[in-house]
Order: structure tokens, then sequence, then C-alpha cells
């Protein structure tokens, strides 16, 4: 399946680009993240500490283990600081 | 119900123009946030906001406070992009019934706002940039809810 998979802030810096589209099986969000962090180094550098990360399905704040089955758009973040 | 994420500044006096004039309005609360600079050594603010999930997730903090505290009316501003020392950067408004409502109101929309809508702050200053970490008193603040 193809997922849109977008950056926001230090993520979106180490990452080196804001989103790009992701040819991927991964069942769930961690899975996903253990095959970018396969792939190349900026991504182990990006998903290093994952307990200062949040994840967003579709725009909707959920876990690393919510499973990616019709899922078209994964969000990678630090946590927000609005207001 | 307004909400409005945007890059432009907003005048206080017209956006509140016609706010809570529903009749059985008593109240009415308004907050206004703006980028503050500590140490005297803040060029600018760069505020990245997450376009859709934003107005999704400020919509649906500002219908649970409405549906809890009874709200007549709510708006919710929030900008993005570089501000600087000064600018405001979001202002919240409530109305209700009584004060206690408009203002428990206020105060929950900016709780929620602080660590559950999609945007970031980074700071730039002569010495360099850097990302505003969160706080864990912003997210302790969500447990008085």
């Amino acid at each position: 399946m193809k997922i849109e998979v977008l950056y926001f802030a230090w993520v979106r810096e180490r990452i080196g680009e804001p989103r790009e589209t992701v040819e991927t099986d991964a069942a769930t969000v961690m899975d996903l993240v253990e095959e970018l962090k396969s792939r190349e180094e900026r991504y182990d550098l990006a998903f290093s500490d994952l307990k200062s990360l949040r994840v967003a399905l579709d725009q909707e704040l959920m876990e690393f283990d919510s499973p990616l089955e019709g899922v078209r758009e994964v969000a990678f973040f630090p946590p927000m600081t609005g207001g | 119900m307004r909400i409005s994420v945007q890059s432009e500044d907003f005048e206080l006096a017209q956006v509140l123009k016609g706010f809570g004039k529903a009749p059985n309005t008593g109240a009415t609360v308004s907050f206004t946030g703006l980028v503050r600079d500590d140490t005297g050594t803040l060029d600018h603010m760069e505020i990245e906001h997450y376009p859709g999930m934003c107005e999704a997730a400020i919509t649906k903090i500002a219908e649970e406070a409405g549906t809890r505290w009874s709200l007549t009316d709510c708006l919710v501003i929030h900008r993005y992009g570089q501000l600087r020392p000064g600018d405001q950067i979001m202002m919240v408004a409530t109305a209700a019934r009584h004060r206690v409502e408009a203002f428990e109101a206020a105060e929950y929309l900016m709780d929620y706002l602080k660590s559950r809508a999609p945007f970031w702050k980074k700071e730039v200053t002569r010495e360099g940039a850097d990302w505003v970490a969160a706080k864990e008193a912003d997210e302790d603040a969500l447990k008085r809810w």
C-alpha cells in the first residue's frame, strides 16, 4: 500500500523533507518506523527516541502500536507546543 | 463557533464584534497570547503547523468545551509563521450564561491548545535557533479537567 508520511518540527529537519510517499506492507506504525529506520541513517536519527515522538493517523493522534490498515496519512512529530 | 488558523494578525475589537450576542449570554471572556521575550535575545519565533489537523483538533477541543460548559459561543484564532516579540500568537473567547463557565472554558481551551493542537514553536535568537520543548507542567495541566 501507498502511505503519505509527513514530518514536522525537528523530525522534519532530521529527515530532511516535510513529506514523502512510502510504499509499505507495514501492519502497524511501529512496523513502519522499523522499516524506515532500516532504510537510511537519517530515519534512525529521527526515530531514535520514540518517547519524544507523537504520531497521527489521518490527522488524529494515535499510538505506535496502532494498525495502519486503511490509513492514508501518517504524521510524525514532537510533543506539540501550541498556545 | 469560529475556528481560524491563519498567518495574518487579528484585531481584537473587530474579532469580538458580534461575539456572544445570543440573548442567553451573561458573560464573555477573551484571552490573547503574545510572543514573549524573557532574555531580550529573541529575534523571532517560527510557528509550524499541521494544516488540516490543526483545524480538526481545535474544533474537537472547542466542541468539548462547548458541551461541558454549555457555551453560547466560542472562538479560537491561532497564528502560524514568523512572529516577533510582542506579536499576538493566538486568542480564545468564550460566551456563557455565567462568568464561571466562561472563565473555566477559556482555561480549558488554553490548556488543550498548548499540548493537543499540532503547532510547534521554534525560537530564533542571535545565538541560534531552537525548538521549544513541551513542558511537563502543560501535560499535567490537562489532568485537572
